[in-house]
Order: structure tokens, then C-alpha cells, then sequence
């Protein structure tokens, strides 16, 4: 129990509901389960002030096991709900769960829209590249050709990049992490609660059923220093396991280089979250494997005026210039007449 | 009451005009859908809402913002019914029609009684304008019209003369002469000029050309009543003997953002109003974007779904959630107002219909969404049930249904529809000290046993089976909901089969329970007797003045109107069975009489139309008879 006179001091356990955890063993959610609890006792804000708002999927039962306060809503519209609790409750830390066919199926279009408001909601999107809980379809993000119950002689559609349409409808924080890297996750979500405004996480996260293994390339600790490459603000794009590689700009296309015989650091693009500019931000969320590294970290981290700020900025200044509405006059807000 | 006198320029009457007095009038306004009708009815509504005349309007006007000029399909009308006694519709029949072209007579001339007088605008009656509206011959010349009295002004003409001091172009001279036939009917009707003169000078400050031209056109109608011998008499329709207060004058839609905004206050909660642009809904969203100042936050949702979920959201965070829309919406937000039912949510949803099924007639009025509130959902989901019976009653709605969705923690649909919305009568402003309190409670310590160390159950009831409404950022309440079943009392997942067949008796239960705190079902008319005539919704006014008309022939009917369709009223069966026979008219094939034969077996009948129009009194008086 917290006390009048101190802050509280939150530790992981105290985050953890009373409910069984029932995703599959050797799910790539217990891991982001875990990283999330550290992540959020280390903030400083009091537990009762954390709201966790999912839509429907494996990763959408995460605010069951949060001793938070939790909305497990309907599929692909937990934004939805996060906009209207945010537009009156500015007090508090609210957080949005979801996962591939969730966010950006049947959700894709809250999606943008939160982004694009900027309301100041932390979006995590799981990544595992499958519908999970109606076991085993393709989804949004599946790769062309990735065979599925519903995709026998492979997917023919093109996967969308979840970073790309963050920065298209005009992100003003997005980031990507992977649920093995525990250190860089919680790294990550911190970075994403301290940001004011829509923050976008991807999580590349393991289905062990139905996709198992699909994010080796980048979490293998054999072959995952030439497949990814970790973006530090301020510093050049270098990468794998000899850190002699690094992304140049050859024209608008990005280029892989070695590092030596007649290429230095000087000629790599220089990463600037910061950028008002989304275009290079853009450019690294197209960069796949296996062609290029995949980007992992900040891409972009701008301030702007968050949805919420404005609405109640409306209203207070309405209030200020004109006074409180009183009910009165807006009854009598059109011509009156009175009969004796 | 304050009302000047016409502020027209002296000119000296050249004859002398009989005044005739009249109980009633109504007049209808129709052009092309550019010819400003819509504006001209409610300046003219406005102004007899002034005078003291009771009032009841209809507007009716198409979907296209602009359909081609002069054709049938873009013709747009406004009645208005102006009263010195207590009316309730906007008129069967019409004593007076203006038409401002040759579409606007074709389409209407079959609503003016024998012998009404018809203002026509001759200078619109030219070959094109007539070919465009079907007419093979002019109405004008070939006698067709002889049963009217027949007013042929030339008012693009006289108009132009009128503004040609104002330097315009052609265009915008022309843009003006609903003025002036808004003038000439000033002068029919011995109308004050001021308040829309007041209006004028208010509406176009920045534009003085415009200013001065839309003042000259007014004028100028006005006074070609009174010197030119068009007829030789002129109406005048006394003061109504209403009930004494403070009035205004308000439509459907009004009343329900004014409501939504008076509830917020009462239960001393921010409104957080969110809702994607509907016809005929969006103007509750219009009028609430201009009311910050009371604390009103309105979203513009990028959908119908998002706007639900914003304001279930809302209400998840202690806030009074709204959503409007049409029926094509509530489609959309049907599986998110079943979850607010599954995790007992207290937000308000408002449905005006219109004539569907699916984008059907947009503009036009009907009352076929009952079902779908009703049923419109997945699995056993109740939810409360309202309908207003007349604009301003739309005010009192709004009030009832925020006060029953936080008392029982549950989705409160409004059933209003396009003729409420846009019709408009004269509303008694309340007195707020005489408005009920809202009251709302939000647990601050855990319900287990007392102990503290008890989690907070969010699924334990009081005695009305209603659950606590904790809200988030509330230190040790930290508790989880969702659309899964949730077991009885913790509110933890249940998918055992007992607990949840449990689970939807109680919330069935919830809902019923609203009618224990609700009024007795009353009628209008004998207790017991030969027909009951019952409906809801917008078909109240209508309804009511065909009983009426029927009683004082002597028949033994009565009226009974349901305000609350979910639950109805405890003695509603009772009341059905103390007549003989029971009528049902409803704007759609049987919504209610379905309701009604299946809740109580009686062997009622319908009235059904499902035209985009409101009944008219006589087709309810003809069946009335028809079935005594």
C-alpha cells in the first residue's frame, strides 16, 4: 500500500494481476509480459494511473495479465477507445496493445488516424507475421509466399511495412525491438512512455505454433549482427558482427558498404531521430532483409502538439475569452419570447 | 414580450385591405434546392414563433446538395403550420403554396386545398424551365390552375429592380428573391419585418452589399403587398393561448444537443460527444463544436465504429459518452454497442433515422430502426430503449437516457428520426432549478469484505443488479473488463456454461429493472374503450390530433404513446387490454406492433407507411373510423 507522503515505488511484481497466463509456452509475449512490467515500475507514475487497452488476438489478452487498469476491447478498435479516455483523462498513462492482423487488418484505419492525431497513446504493435488465435492464417505483415491454412501455395499479397504506414500517416514517434532483446525492449517502451504524443512501437515477436522462427535472421545470436543494425541518434548507421558495414546514400536509395579501402565512416548517413523531415526515418523502415539489415531502435522522435493538449486548449480558452457556459444562455441561445 | 413593429418605409396605401383572422395556417415554400426555401420557411417560422403563434415545421428537401437546377429531383420545400392554438403537426393540407418555378408547382400543387392562393414566380415559368419540369403546356396559361387563387408575380423581375442600387451581379441579385417572396408572405400574413431584418444585418455584417440588397428585397416584397391589388384581403392568425413561460423556438436536433449539454452539467460530468458526419444527424455535432465554453469535447471520428468506441472509451474514464448517427451507422456500431452492454458502460446512442434499408433515402423520415436498437446485436444484449415524440421533447429524452445509462450502468439508445430532427416548435424553457439532479457514484475504496485487502470486484451489484463504475487512476481498484464473458461478481474470463446463462439473465434482469423507475404508460382520452391507438416516436402530434378529431365525433378512443420502447412501461399490457381494439401506427411495416403482439398477445393491428414522409392527420382519423 502506497503512502500519502511518497511517491510510490513500483516493482515488476507489483504489475502482475492474479490471473493465469495462457498464451502458448514459449511465446514470444511472455517476454514483452515481463520487459512491459519493468519498463513501466521504473517510470515513476503510481500503478493506478497505467491503462492497458487491446483488441482482439493473442497479443490483446496482455491487459488480463497487467494488475493494471484494462480494456480488452473488439477487434482492431482499441484506439478507438484509448482517443475517447485520453480526450478526458489527460491524467492518464494509457496504452494500446495490438498485433498485426488487429492493428492493421481490420484496425488499420484507427491506426492511422490515432497516429495521425497524435494523441498521446503508446501504441505496441506484436509483430509475429500470423493470426494466431484463429490458428494459422497469413496476415497483413506475412511475407509473399508464406504458406498458410489459408495461404496452401502461398501468400499473394504484398506485406505491409508497419513502420512505413506509421510514418506515412505522420508518426511523431516510432520505434522497432525484437521480444528476445529483453534489455532493448525495455529500453524501448521507456523511450515510448516518455515521449508526449502517439508513440509506435513494432515488436517482432515469435508465434512458436504457427510461425515459429520467422525473425531468426534477426534474433539468432550467430547471424543477427549482419542482419540487424541498432540506430543511436547522432551516429552513423554502422553494423555487423565486425562493425565494419554501414548504410550510405547512394542518390534517394540506401546502399550497403564495407568499411576500408576507400570508404569511411564519414561517407555513412548519420541517424537523426529528431529530423523534421520523415523522409530518412521512411527510408530505414523500407530497408528489409534479407537485402539490408532491418533497423532496429528510435527511428523517429518529434514533438508536437498532442490531440488531447488541443482539445482542452479549445475549450480553455473559449473559456477565457467568452466565460464558463451557463445554461441560461444556452437555452436562450436563440430569439425568446415570452407568453403571459 | 418585446417584438417591434415593421420597420417598412412609410408609403401611402393606396387602397384599403380587408384583415380576415384566421385559427390556422399552413403555408408551404418551395424553389429549386439554390432558391433559399430552407431559409426563407424559417425566417418565416421564426417570426410567427415571435408573434406568439404556436408553430410546427417540415422541411423536406433532397440528398444532392445541388441537384440540376429546375428539375423535379431538385426541389426543396419548407411547411410551416403557424397556430392561435395548441397544434402538434405541420398540416395535412396546405392553405398557401409559394413555387418558386415550374418543378417546385409540379411536385407540390398536389398538397394545396381547393381554393388556396398559390404564389408562383411567372418570370421561372419559361419554355426551358417548363420542359425541365415535365409540363407540355403552361400551367399558367391553360387554365389547370383555375381552382386556386393564382398570384403571378414576376419576382425575378421586381427583385432586380429592387436591388439594382446595390452594385451585384446578375447572380447575386437573383440570389435574393426569397426575400423578396419572403416579404410578399410577410405582408399576407401581417408578419413584423424586424427580426429578420435583425437577422439579415447580423448574418451578412462583413458583406454590406449583400446586406443592403437582401434588406431591399425583403422590403421590397413586402410592400408590392400592400400597393399592388394582388388580393383584396389579408390573414391575420391571433396569438396562441399556450402556456405562459419563456419560449424559444427549436428542432429536434437542437434539443438534443442542448439536453446532452444540461445532462453533462447535472450529473456534473464533461461530455465527450464523438460522432462521424450522418444526414440527418450531423447538425447535433454542429451545434455542440460551438459549445466549449460549456466543456463539451466533440470528436469528428474517421468512422461510425470509432466514434462508438470513443464514446465508450469516454465512459470507461467517468466521462458522459455520446455517439449519434443514422441507421446506416448503427449497422456499424452494432458489435461495439454490444460490448458496452457486456461490460456495462454507461453511454448514450442516438440514432435519427431516415428511410433505409441501407443508404435508402437519406433526407426523408422513417421510424425503422426500432428492431434494430432492439435486436441489432450478437448474442442476448439488451439495452434501454427511448424515443422523443416532438423536437422539444427531444430535450427531456436526452436528460432521461443519460440519467438511466449512468444509473444502471448501461448503452441507452434515442430513437429519433428526420422529421424530429428538423422540425421545429416552440419549447418552454425550463427553469433550471426545477431540472432533475443526476446523480452518479464512483467507489473509491475496494468492495471485497471490508477488510481492504479484498480486491475490488467490479462485478458485485447493488440491489438493482447494477455494478460499481470505478474509475481508472482510483488507487487499489485496478480491475480488467472486456467482451468475454466475465464471471459473476469478480469479473474475472468465464467460459463456464452456468455462470455465463447467469450472466445474461442478469444483465436482462438490469435492463428490465428500469421499469421499476419509470413511469405508468398514461393515455389520452377514456380509460377503457373501444380503440386504443398506440404508437412512439415522431408519430405522437400526428396521432394525437386524429384521435382527438375522432373523440369529439363521439367515438370511444383513446391514445397511449411509449416514450420507452426497452423496457416498456410495467402496466403497458394492461393498458392494451382495456380496449376492444388497439391501432399501431408507425412509420414502418409493424415495428412496434410486432413488439407489442409478442409481448402481450393482444391482436393489434398496424398502420403502415413507409414513404420518407410523416402520416398526415387524416390518414390516421380514416383508419380510426374505419375500424369503430
Amino acid at each position: 500500500m502506497s503512502t500519502a507522503t511518497s511517491l510510490p515505488t513500483l516493482t515488476a511484481k507489483d504489475l502482475a494481476s492474479d490471473q493465469e497466463v495462457r498464451w502458448c509456452p514459449g511465446c514470444g509475449d511472455y517476454s514483452i509480459l515481463a520487459q512491459m512490467k519493468k519498463a513501466l515500475a521504473s517510470l515513476g507514475i503510481p500503478r493506478e494511473k497505467f491503462v492497458f487497452i487491446s483488441g482482439i488476438g493473442c497479443s490483446s489478452r496482455f491487459p488480463y495479465y497487467m494488475n493494471t487498469y484494462g480494456f480488452h476491447t473488439i477487434h482492431g478498435r482499441a484506439p478507438t477507445f484509448a482517443t475517447g479516455l485520453k480526450a478526458c483523462r489527460p491524467d492518464l498513462s494509457v496504452w494500446v496493445i495490438t498485433g498485426d492482423g488487429d492493428g492493421l487488418s481490420i484496425g488499420g484505419n484507427h491506426l492511422i488516424h490515432a497516429i495521425r492525431r497524435n494523441v498521446d497513446i503508446k501504441i505496441i504493435l506484436f509483430n509475429n507475421e500470423i493470426y494466431g488465435l484463429t490458428k494459422g492464417q497469413y496476415s497483413p505483415t506475412s511475407r509473399t509466399g508464406t504458406r498458410t491454412k489459408s495461404s496452401p501455395l502461398g501468400s499473394i499479397e504484398n506485406p505491409l511495412r508497419p513502420l512505413s504506414l506509421a510514418i506515412g500517416a505522420e508518426a511523431t514517434f516510432v520505434a522497432r525491438t525484437v521480444d528476445v532483446d529483453i534489455n532493448h525492449l525495455t529500453e524501448t517502451l521507456r523511450r515510448a512512455a516518455f515521449h508526449r504524443g502517439s508513440a509506435f512501437v513494432e515488436i517482432y515477436q515469435n508465434c512458436k505454433i504457427f510461425n515459429d522462427g520467422v525473425f531468426d535472421y534477426a534474433t539468432d545470436k550467430s547471424i543477427k549482427a549482419d542482419n540487424t543494425l541498432y540506430l543511436e541518434h547522432g551516429k552513423p548507421l554502422i553494423f555487423g558482427k565486425d562493425r565494419n558495414k554501414g548504410i550510405r546514400l547512394n542518390g534517394l536509395e540506401p546502399e550497403v558498404v564495407t568499411l576500408g579501402s576507400g570508404i569511411t565512416v564519414d561517407d555513412l548517413l548519420i541517424h537523426d531521430e529528431r529530423a523534421e523531415e520523415p523522409s530518412l526515418a521512411y527510408l530505414l523502415s523500407r530497408m528489409v532483409y534479407p537485402r539490408f539489415p532491418e533497423c532496429m531502435g528510435v527511428f523517429r522522435a518529434v514533438q508536437r502538439p498532442t490531440y488531447d493538449e488541443l482539445l482542452n486548449k479549445q475549450i480553455d480558452e473559449a473559456i477565457a475569452k467568452k466565460g464558463r457556459g451557463k445554461l441560461e444562455e444556452l437555452f436562450a441561445s436563440d430569439d425568446t419570447w415570452v407568453v403571459e | 414580450m418585446t417584438v417591434s413593429h415593421p420597420t417598412v418605409e412609410a408609403i401611402p396605401r393606396t387602397h384599403d385591405v380587408e384583415v380576415k383572422e384566421l385559427d390556422a395556417v399552413t403555408i408551404r415554400f418551395c424553389g429549386d434546392s439554390g432558391d433559399g426555401m430552407q431559409l426563407a420557411g424559417t425566417q418565416f417560422t421564426n417570426v410567427s414563433a415571435i408573434v406568439g403563434n404556436d408553430i410546427s415545421t417540415l422541411p423536406d428537401f433532397p440528398a444532392e446538395i445541388r441537384a440540376p437546377a429546375g428539375t423535379l429531383a431538385g426541389v426543396s420545400g419548407f411547411q410551416v403550420h403557424f397556430s392561435s392554438h395548441d397544434i402538434h403537426t405541420p398540416g395535412d393540407q396546405l392553405n398557401t403554396l409559394v413555387a418558386m418555378n415550374p418543378a417546385a408547382l409540379k411536385t407540390n400543387l398536389k398538397d394545396l386545398e381547393p381554393g388556396g392562393i398559390l404564389i408562383i414566380n411567372s418570370d421561372a415559368f419559361t419554355t426551358s424551365d417548363l420542359h425541365k419540369a415535365g409540363y407540355t403546356s403552361n400551367p399558367l396559361e391553360d387554365n389547370s390552375l383555375k381552382g386556386y387563387r393564382v398570384l403571378r408575380i414576376p419576382i425575378n423581375t421586381l427583385n432586380r429592380e429592387a436591388v439594382a442600387p446595390v452594385k451585384l451581379s446578375p447572380r447575386e441579385a437573383d440570389r435574393c428573391k426569397n426575400f423578396f417572396a419572403l416579404g410578399f408572405v410577410y405582408w399576407l400574413y401581417e408578419r413584423p419585418l424586424e427580426p429578420t431584418l435583425r437577422w439579415i444585418r447580423e448574418k451578412f455584417s462583413k458583406n454590406p452589399a449583400v446586406l443592403e440588397a437582401n434588406t431591399r428585397s425583403l422590403k421590397a416584397g413586402y410592400n408590392y403587398g400592400e400597393t399592388v391589388e394582388t388580393l383584396p384581403v389579408h390573414y391575420r392568425v391571433p396569438k396562441a393561448h399556450i402556456k405562459p413561460g419563456k419560449y424559444r423556438k427549436i428542432t429536434g436536433n437542437e434539443a438534443l444537443a442542448i439536453g446532452l449539454v444540461t445532462a453533462a452539467s447535472l450529473a456534473n460530468k464533461p461530455l465527450v460527444y464523438a460522432s462521424y458526419p450522418i444526414t440527418p444527424a450531423s447538425d447535433i455535432l454542429h451545434q455542440l463544436a460551438e459549445l466549449k465554453r460549456f466543456g463539451v469535447r466533440t470528436i469528428q471520428a474517421e468512422d461510425e465504429i470509432a466514434a462508438v468506441g470513443m464514446a465508450i472509451g469516454a465512459a470507461f474514464g467517468g466521462a458522459l459518452g455520446v455517439t449519434a448517427t443514422s441507421g446506416p451507422g448503427i449497422c456499424l456500431k452494432s458489435e461495439a454497442i454490444g460490448l458496452a452492454v457486456m461490460t456495462e458502460l454507461p453511454v448514450v446512442i442516438i440514432d435519427v433515422q431516415r428511410g433505409g434499408p441501407s443508404t435508402g433515402l437519406p433526407t426523408k423520415t422513417e421510424q425503422a430502426d426500432l428492431l434494430q436498437a432492439m435486436f441489432g446485436r450478437n448474442g442476448e444484449c439488451p439495452a434501454v430503449v427511448l424515443a422523443p415524440r416532438s423536437p422539444a421533447d427531444c430535450f427531456d429524452v436526452a436528460l432521461e437516457a443519460v440519467r438511466l445509462a449512468f444509473r444502471f450502468m448501461t448503452p441507452v439508445f434515442v430513437l429519433s428520426d428526420g422529421y424530429i430532427a428538423n422540425g421545429a416548435e416552440p419549447w418552454l424553457i425550463p427553469q433550471i432549478d426545477r431540472l432533475p439532479s443526476i446523480a452518479v457514484h464512483h467507489p473509491s475504496s475496494p468492495n471485497g469484505n471490508g477488510h481492504g485487502d479484498v480486491p475490488f470486484l467490479p462485478y458485485k451489484r447493488d440491489e438493482r443488479l447494477v455494478r460499481p463504475w470505478a474509475l481508472p487512476g482510483t488507487p487499489g481498484l485496478e480491475h480488467r473488463i472486456g467482451g468475454l464473458e466475465k464471471e459473476d461478481i469478480t469479473g474475472n474470463v468465464s467460459y463456464d456454461p452456468i455462470n455465463h446463462e447467469r450472466m445474461v439473465r442478469i444483465r436482462a434482469q438490469k435492463v428490465a429493472n428500469v421499469a421499476k423507475e419509470i413511469p405508468e404508460l398514461t393515455v389520452e382520452g377514456p380509460p377503457e374503450g373501444d380503440l386504443l391507438v398506440i404508437g412512439w416516436g415522431g408519430t405522437y402530434g400526428t396521432t394525437l390530433t386524429a384521435v382527438q378529431r375522432a373523440q369529439r365525433k363521439g367515438y370511444k378512443v383513446a391514445q397511449a404513446h411509449l416514450r420507452y420502447l426497452n423496457p416498456m412501461p410495467r402496466n403497458t399490457g394492461d393498458v392494451l387490454r382495456r380496449y376492444k381494439k388497439v391501432l399501431v401506427p408507425e412509420l414502418n411495416s409493424g415495428q412496434l406492433l410486432l413488439l407489442l403482439r409478442g409481448t402481450y398477445l393482444v391482436d393489434a393491428v398496424g398502420l403502415n407507411k413507409v414513404q420518407g414522409r410523416p402520416f398526415l392527420v387524416s390518414e390516421i382519423e380514416q383508419k380510426i373510423e374505419q375500424m369503430l
